[in-house]
């Protein structure tokens, strides 16, 4: 066993962390067409993590699963973006300060 | 440790390299200006994935990567993206105050280092399922592993499917026609 084999933690710390930037990428973002791209950074990571215990576990249950998110990713990604272009037909902005339709 | 070898055959060049690629570009999502670069940034990030996921013998899952991330929806993004803002440089992080940044990422700071502190010492102990590299091989493959799954035990989560791409269909006509009506 060399000094650099990959271990299971390392790809469950690796997932977390893609998760964790597409959640900073939400917090602080006020595009919305960047924050439907953090969504899809974190369903990756989801993915992965799906993988690797698909792998670990020796059961391909996971990479079923993994099926099933891309396709929900999908489906979700299209009615967002077209909910984000009836938005910016309306409001002319793509951002999230700006949608305070219910303020008034 | 139950099993410290499960990852043995997964090359650690191959993965560092990857994963590198894949925070680095990740982090480029994040904190690019332009949604623009964010986009294609996000491209390299979904290419990185699928070589992880070719590496960790998941195929099948590589392969719809490529296609439906990098291919179906991140041209969707573009598109979007050159439709609605492409003379705009969002300087959207700015507006949002200092405080609330630093708290944001302390914060996921924060619940990473708890997340990567528990996988490091809980390593896994569910019993392992059926599906071995060796009875893999002996199917016939990854892919065709799969798919016999996909049409035994998850025919029915694999029909429900289709009802969402269906839903999605006609919800963005629906969303594009009421509002090519309400302009009327």
């Amino acid at each position: 066993m060399g000094t650099m084999a990959v271990e299971t933690w390392m790809v469950h710390a690796f997932c977390a962390t893609i998760f964790c930037i597409g959640l900073v990428g939400i917090l602080i973002r006020r595009n919305i067409l960047v924050v439907l791209m953090c969504i899809e950074l974190m369903l990756n990571a989801v993915n992965l993590t799906f993988v690797s215990f698909s792998k670990q576990l020796d059961h391909l249950g996971g990479q079923m699963s993994v099926f099933f998110i891309i396709t929900v990713a999908a489906a979700e990604s299209a009615v967002g973006l077209g909910l984000v272009i009836a938005l910016f037909r309306t409001l002319r902005t793509v951002d999230t300060d700006q949608i305070q339709l219910l303020k008034e | 440790m139950n099993s410290p070898a499960v990852f043995a055959d997964v090359s650690p060049y191959f993965f560092f390299i990857f994963a590198g690629m894949a925070i680095l570009f990740s982090t480029m999502v994040v904190f690019k200006k332009n949604p623009a670069s964010s986009a294609f940034s996000l491209v390299l990030v979904f290419f990185a994935f699928a070589g992880i996921y070719a590496a960790m013998d998941a195929h099948l899952v590589a392969a719809l990567q490529i296609l439906v991330y990098a291919g179906a929806i991140m041209v969707l993004f573009v598109f979007v993206i050159m439709l609605l803002s492409s003379d705009v440089p969002s300087l959207d992080m700015k507006r949002s105050g200092l405080m609330t940044r630093i708290a944001a990422v302390s914060a996921v700071a924060l619940l990473l280092v708890g997340l990567i502190y528990v996988f490091k010492n809980n390593p896994s102990l569910l019993p392992k399922g059926p599906h071995s590299p060796e009875k893999i091989a002996q199917v016939g493959g990854n892919t065709r592993a799969i798919s016999q799954l996909m049409f035994s035990d998850y025919l029915l989560p694999f029909e429900l499917t289709s009802v969402l791409l269906l839903v999605g269909i006609v919800g963005s006509v629906a969303l594009a026609k009421r509002k090519m009506g309400g302009t009327k």
